[in-house]
């Protein structure tokens, strides 16, 4: 056995006081296997160590939330004995070493944290951020990492059978060679079919199922944990490889041994596969396990109990089983043609303890490894600020120029290239799919849907995390409600750069506070999610990025759309047109698009008022007492507009404003809380607003195939409808055709 | 009226099948394994979209071997109806009971979209409640769904009246705009479309039920086994 040299531990990515640690925990040397165990174990990516003391922070609890954070997915009461479970993970790292199958198993691996639980997959969403497509020296980089990552997610949803129903797709050079998936899924079960990843009962047996274990992702956990450099491009090995239909076996088969009412417990096998299943089982339930690995079903001859033990090979899971009815689980997945051995059973003594061919190679408390990882209260400092203060001139002569601009940029454009190569309708219960406001799922057999959302807006963030994080809370919950859905219950995804860096810590700490703050005030409480640290390249954070996914449930119902039904329809902002400094316009699309600049601060957020805003829409679009219902995001009131007018009618829109502020900051400015409604007879949205104490501003109506606006009779925006769909719809294809500059050293 | 829906390793539009025709026609559905050598009492058998055994080697080309399209064959053979939607159109073909082959799309890509049909015929058991040049809206989704076949072959179903349906906007390259096809004896019958998926008002179109009612709704030509 390999001797434990400084070296090694350096290169188990452990510091020394980590490894004087497991030296008191054992109380003896590790063996190599066991320096690996606690290596994974121990990583920022299983650990949480920077963050856990500030998660912490975060609000929990609902009279809904039936299991909170800690297990492998929230679970949130959604009425009528009926429960869904969800959560967003990253597979950032993964995804830039080998763009396709990082994404691929990044959809795997979400999946089976739903399906673990007992709840079949309903619905995927996916949080996609790219370095910019047209950048001489990286566009050529970039769009194979958008291929492949899109393909990667395509081909593992499609063929596992999940809808891929929506989610963001953003360009910014700061995720240049470092780019962000983050995936979201969500299951459906009643509350008697979850199951918990607990090994209790002793004496019941630990059974392997699924994919046999490879060579395949082998200290995966501890790469997601560590920086880019020059030597990550050796590192391609360590991505796996995704099988989605061994997964649809697995989900098929998972289910209906559940049913046989023989399994205890079960997990699925993701990072550091049968090391974190079995020690997190264990040290759930109080218990010990002990398995053998020469049970393991193995894809190669000669692994090593280290190889095995930190293997990430794919569509495994690991159960637990009442001793005596083992037979009754082996004959389903003998069914469904999978592997189901026993590789160990449950002890009394909180111990994993592993044995290869009857030599026990690792024996370390269940406990130390699962709870006992090391927390860091990190030193940080003011966030990293990288913008300038104050605006520079932004007066702009075409108006109309510069909204075909933001239509046609990579972040506003439609991203039906990407979309359409998802099957968004399998299971017909999509009633709301990519491009609508929110996504809306029917649950079939209740009268209830679920609406889900994912936002991000890293240029909010760089400017002022705090805010940022408030403000994206805020905009997903105004998603949701603009679908008619009371948003209930939050996942987030926090992706940042180096921890050990006190102004990036800063901005983590800044950022999870936000979160909690905003959690709280819209009452949706987080039950679960991801962190993923050290998202650098070459010493270059990127800009900071959490990503929120927020769930709400509304009454099954035709949705209403976002785009204008028919001419002569009355328009209503409401909300008002709002106020907006130049200070706070420096965070906007318009300023990213048309001035490729950022400076001064994030728009500014009223939650008490944004949260009357989002009561009054729910109650109009669940009334149907509006034709269409449409929030403003980025690119402000314009872009919205636009947008508006792109239903299959093509209805314009005549519009006229009378503001006080500056025609740009007037057209684009982001500030939230403001929804754009259209109407026959307006009078019930008058209504409904005035008793939430919302502002509800006639700005125009709807005509045809023309969108004009004016403010006090000056004409700012005159154009087609047509042309500014073609522009919208085409753009992304057109910013992959591009020839770009190609630097064969990227 | 009972509808057998089959189901490989990999079928993940089964369940769409069945709710279609449960849910929303009311009428009797139910699931067939796929190492059934019998396929009970049923009047008609969807096969269903998917990836059946993975797609691996080429989409369908396992399926062919399993015991339940021995007996498909031979139900087919009996005159019972036979519906294959998507992968289930791919599994036909590679089973011989319909011609010509589905490949790769044009574009190279999976995709997902509603898409403006074209009935061609109304003279199918799968089509008689459409109206000849009826435009239906369903949508597709498949990565592997551009229809080939060589000259003659194509000739001949043009000739015969055995195409059931043609794409207006054709998105995946298909020959002739091909997306729908019966055989010689006009009870099998194969669609890239997924009519499952349009059959429901909720999920914003039921053009799928003009397919479906048809099924449902005709003349039974074989006897209950």
């Amino acid at each position: 056995m390999s001797k434990i040299t400084g070296d090694v531990i350096a290169a188990h990515q452990l510091t020394q006081s980590e490894y004087d640690k497991i030296l008191s925990l054992l109380g003896r040397e590790p063996t190599i296997t066991e320096l690996g165990i606690f290596s994974v174990m121990w990583s920022e990516h299983c650990s949480y160590k920077s963050s856990r003391i500030h998660l912490r922070k975060l609000p929990t609890e609902s009279p809904r939330v039936l299991q909170g954070p800690g297990e492998n997915a929230g679970i949130i009461d959604i009425g009528d004995g009926i429960a869904i479970a969800f959560k967003i993970e990253s597979h950032n790292h993964p995804s830039f070493i080998e763009p396709f199958q990082g994404a691929a198993t990044g959809v795997g691996g979400i999946l089976r944290d739903i399906f673990t639980m007992g709840a079949r997959p309903l619905a995927v969403l996916d949080s996609l951020r790219f370095g910019r497509l047209d950048d001489p020296a990286t566009g050529a980089r970039n769009r194979r990492i958008l291929e492949g990552v899109v393909a990667g997610v395509a081909h593992y949803g499609n063929c596992f059978g999940v809808p891929t129903v929506g989610g963001e797709c953003v360009f910014e050079p700061s995720y240049d060679g470092n780019p962000l998936v983050n995936v979201f899924a969500l299951g459906v079960f009643r509350h008697d079919e979850i199951f918990y990843g607990t090994a209790s009962g002793v004496g019941n047996s630990v059974i392997y199922v699924g994919a046999k274990t490879g060579r395949d992702g082998i200290h995966g956990a501890s790469m997601a944990s560590a920086e880019f450099t020059e030597e990550s491009k050796q590192k391609r090995p360590n991505v796996q490889v995704g099988d989605p239909f061994m997964e649809k076996l697995l989900l098929e088969a998972c289910l209906e041994a559940m049913k046989t009412g023989a399994i205890v417990g079960i997990q699925d096998m993701g990072a550091a596969g049968l090391t974190s299943s079995t020690c997190e089982m264990g040290s759930r339930a109080g218990t010990g396990i002990e398995i053998e690995l020469a049970s393991v079903p193995q894809r190669e001859p000669g692994m090593t109990a280290y190889e095995m033990m930190l293997s990430e090979s794919q569509e495994r899971m690991l159960l637990v089983a009442e001793c005596g009815r083992e037979s009754e689980i082996y004959s389903v997945f003998r069914k469904w043609g999978l592997d189901a051995v026993q590789i160990g059973s449950v002890t009394s003594d909180g111990m994993l303890r592993v044995k290869h061919n009857g030599k026990i190679t690792a024996e370390i408390p269940n406990r130390a490894l699962a709870d006992e990882a090391p927390r860091y209260d990190r030193p940080h400092t003011a966030p990293l600020q990288i913008a300038p203060p104050d605006a520079p001139d932004f007066r702009s002569h075409d108006l109309t120029g510069d909204l075909k601009k933001l239509l046609a940029s990579g972040d506003l454009c439609s991203k039906r290239w990407v979309y359409e190569q998802y099957d968004s309708q399998v299971r017909t219960n999509t009633l709301a799919g990519p491009g609508a406001e929110a996504a809306v799922i029917r649950i079939k057999g209740t009268k209830t849907s679920v609406a889900m959302a994912l936002d991000g807006n890293g240029r909010y963030c760089a400017l002022d995390p705090r805010q940022g994080t408030k403000l994206i809370v805020a905009e997903c919950c105004r998603n949701l409600s603009t679908a008619g859905a009371l948003p209930i219950a939050t996942t987030n995804n926090l992706n940042f750069g180096n921890p050990e860096r006190p102004e990036i810590m800063g901005q983590i700490v800044e950022s999870i506070e936000g979160l909690a703050e905003a959690c709280r005030f819209f009452e949706v409480p987080v039950t679960g999610g991801n962190v993923s640290l050290y998202n650098e390249t070459l010493g270059k954070a990127i800009f900071p990025t959490p990503v929120v996914g927020i769930v709400g449930i509304l009454p099954t119902a035709a949705v209403v759309p976002l785009a204008f039904q028919q001419r002569g329809a009355t328009v209503v902002l409401l909300g008002g047109i709002r106020d907006c400094t130049p200070a706070e316009f420096g965070g906007t699309q318009y300023a990213k698009a048309v001035l490729d600049a950022l400076w001064g601060k994030p728009p500014a957020l009223d939650m008490d008022y944004e949260k009357r805003v989002q009561a009054t829409v729910r109650e109009l679009v669940r009334q149907r007492a509006v034709q269409s219902a449409h929030d403003l995001g980025e690119g402000g009131l314009a872009v919205a507009l636009s947008e508006c007018c792109f239903g299959p009618e093509k209805i314009g829109a005549d519009i006229r404003l009378d503001a006080v502020l500056p025609p740009e900051m007037l057209l684009f400015h982001e500030g939230p809380s403001r929804i754009l409604v259209s109407a026959l007879d307006p009078a019930e949205v008058f209504a409904v607003a005035r008793r939430n104490n919302v502002q509800a501003l006639t700005i125009g109506a709807t005509l045809e195939s023309r969108l004009i606006v004016r403010n006090r009779n000056e004409i700012l925006i005159d154009a087609g409808v047509g042309e500014l769909h073609d522009l919208w719809r085409h753009a992304l294809e057109h910013l992959l055709q591009t020839p770009v500059l190609v630097n064969t050293n990227v | 009226m009972k509808v057998g829906i089959v189901v490989f390793p990999g079928s993940n539009c089964d369940h769409d099948a069945w709710y279609a025709v449960s849910g929303n026609l009311h009428h009797c559905a139910e699931f067939i394994w796929h190492d059934s050598t019998s396929l009970g009492a049923v009047d008609a058998v969807i096969l269903p979209g998917g990836f059946s055994y993975g797609d691996y080697l080429r989409c369908g080309a396992i399926a062919k071997f399993s015991p339940v399209m021995r007996a498909i064959t031979e139900f087919a053979r009996e005159g019972g109806l036979v519906a294959g939607i998507c992968n289930g159109f791919q599994v036909l073909t590679e089973a011989g009971l319909l011609p010509g082959a589905l490949v790769r799309n044009a574009s190279l890509k999976f995709i997902c979209k509603t898409v403006p049909l074209a009935v061609v015929t109304t003279n199918s058991p799968f089509t008689h409640q459409a109206a000849k040049g009826q435009t239906l809206r369903i949508p597709v989704a498949h990565g592997e769904g551009c229809y080939i076949a060589d000259e003659k072959t194509l000739d001949e179903l043009e000739a015969e009246d055995r195409v059931l349906f043609r794409y207006l906007e054709n998105c995946n390259g298909s020959m002739r705009d091909i997306a729908g096809i019966v055989n010689k004896e006009r009870n099998v019958m194969g669609m890239m479309p997924h009519p499952e998926r349009a059959a429901d008002p909720l999920l914003g179109g039921t053009d799928g039920l003009t397919i479906l009612n048809s099924l449902i709704h005709a003349q039974v030509a074989v006897s209950k086994s």
